[in-house]
């Protein structure tokens, strides 16, 4: 089954870490992604830029409008994901916290199931 | 001999190549290997140069050499090296057929299902592990690793290579089966991607149950899971509409249920259920059975199919199994009984929130006339589900109750 992992970040929360609080938190996913690609549950990871820089789009009468920043008025933002393929939904609950993020307060990780996937697997 | 039936041999003949190897060298992985560029070579070779006599002795001196060069090769290995360099490739094979033990080896208790089933499909099968994870929509790097883990676990619990004896050959008997009956669901069960090779995947789980058949032909379950993927797979090309919607079962045209399949897996039904032991794969194939013996979704016997679902649920309790049992149930006696039978489950945390039982009760309220009540469930149920085809027919369902 396979199952998105999101993580949800708040960049005042990041900010606040101090050097080697952020330095442990690469370190874990480091390890994590290693232990995935062993056991044959990693299909994909992906991080985000910093929220700051995205960009919205919309088109307007056929013009497109762009402006700066994130779209949402939030705290938390979408950091990245993994994408994974496992047994089920308790291992994937599972190895989501084994992520570095869920043991800091004001980060989060959300675990669902995918329903529909195309695309190259191997991009 | 035309490629395919070359495939077709060279697909019968890996796990009894792969088999024969380990029996004599012990390693799955190097042996694993070895038999595959084997299988490879021949099928370069063969279209071109005609099959050998001996289509198996070639693949195992083949695959033998293709071992012994490469433990050559291997540095580290300098010690085993002189031990086997010196071994002479025999110039008989010796005639047992080793697939079932290998089968049984890919299906080892120390791995997860996912694991046992993509081994078994690369040893046992046959497959490529590009072809096993196009099947399973992974990336061929996912499969390589889960495959390669795979072997080292074994390797690590030191498993011999033979037929366990007594209780642990009945035990790992049926994980086999359940490996068997998951590879099938994989390739029946519609969902995303590429229909194709699911359905490469329920075929291969049928060869490989017809195998197993024909070495264990006594064993009634061995005979009831090879009935029921026969019976169902007969559904196949009534299951969906051309747009790839769902059709339920009274609703399938069944002019195009497979006859053939059909008529071979209730020959199976009836061989298994006269044996002494009755088993959960035996009744659900006598229940697919008794759905595929009635000409119309009404001339149903339900009666019959709800006693087969008292049995199983006796045998193996489970959830699922008294859901179905409350379909059968609100046939004999209204959907009020079905509806009853199905609120016992409400406390059982494996329901909780599942599709399958939201979408039941959908059916059966509707029956009731509470479309208020069904149209709830049927929002629900869709919102559930992780098939796409299963949420358009439930919000299909959902629309035509609100109307």
């Amino acid at each position: 089954m396979k199952f998105l992992i999101s993580m949800h970040i708040n960049p005042a929360v990041i900010d606040a870490l101090t050097d080697q609080e952020k330095a442990a938190i690469g370190d874990g996913h480091g390890k994590f992604i290693e232990a995935l690609k062993k056991s044959g549950e990693l299909i994909t990871t992906q991080a985000l830029v910093d929220p700051s820089q995205a960009a919205v789009v919309s088109v307007r009468n056929g013009q497109p409008v762009v402006t700066d920043g994130p779209f949402l008025e939030s705290k938390e933002y979408l950091g990245g994901f993994y994408l994974i393929d496992c047994e089920n939904k308790e291992r994937a609950i599972e190895l989501a916290s084994q992520i570095p993020d869920t043991a800091i307060e004001g980060l989060g990780v959300e675990v669902r199931q995918v329903m529909f996937a195309d695309g190259q697997l191997e991009a | 001999m035309t490629a395919p039936v070359i495939e077709d041999l060279l697909r019968e003949l890996t796990p009894q190549v792969l088999g024969a190897l380990i029996r004599r060298h012990g390693q799955f992985e190097g042996c694993e290997d070895a038999v595959q560029e084997a299988v490879l070579a021949a099928a370069l070779q063969w279209p071109a140069e005609g099959v050998p006599d001996n289509p198996r002795g070639w693949l195992v001196a083949v695959a033998s050499r293709r071992l012994i060069d490469q433990m050559r090769s291997d540095h580290a290995r300098r010690e085993r090296e002189s031990a086997t360099a010196n071994e002479v490739v025999p110039e008989d094979v010796p005639d047992t057929d080793d697939t079932l033990v290998l089968l049984f080896l890919c299906c080892h208790p120390t791995l997860t299902a996912a694991s046992q089933t993509a081994l078994t499909l690369r040893a046992v099968g046959g497959l490529t592990t590009a072809e096993i994870a196009r099947a399973f929509l992974v990336p061929e790097a996912t499969m390589a690793a889960r495959i390669s883990r795979a072997k080292q676990r074994i390797k690590a619990a030191g498993s011999s290579f033979g037929l366990p004896d007594g209780a642990d050959r009945e035990e790992r008997l049926r994980v086999v089966l359940h490996v068997l009956y998951l590879i099938f669901n994989e390739g029946y069960t519609a969902s995303s991607g590429s229909e194709l090779h699911r359905a490469d995947l329920a075929h291969e789980a049928i060869r490989l149950a017809r195998m197993v058949h024909a070495q264990l032909p006594e064993d009634g379950e061995v005979t009831g899971l090879l009935a029921l993927m026969l019976l169902t797979d007969a559904r196949r090309e009534a299951r969906t509409t051309a747009a790839g919607d769902l059709v339920p079962l009274d609703e399938q045209d069944r002019a195009r249920w497979d006859r053939g399949l059909i008529e071979e897996g209730i020959e199976l039904v009836k061989a298994s259920l006269a044996g002494p032991a009755l088993g959960p794969y035996q009744l659900q194939a006598a229940i697919a059975a008794t759905h595929a013996a009635a000409a119309t979704a009404a001339a149903t016997d339900w009666l019959q199919v709800h006693a087969l679902y008292l049995i199983l649920e006796r045998i193996a309790p489970n959830p699922m199994v008294t859901l179905n049992r409350a379909i059968a149930l609100a046939e004999t006696e209204g959907p009020p009984a079905g509806l009853a039978l199905l609120s016992t489950l409400d406390g059982d945390e494996r329901m909780a929130g599942h599709h399958r039982l939201l979408s039941v009760r959908a059916h059966l309220l509707e029956k009731t006339g509470d479309t208020a009540g069904a149209y709830e469930h049927y929002r629900r149920a869709a919102k559930s589900t992780a098939s796409i085809a299963e949420r358009r027919y439930l919000e299909a369902r959902a629309s035509r109750v609100r109307t």
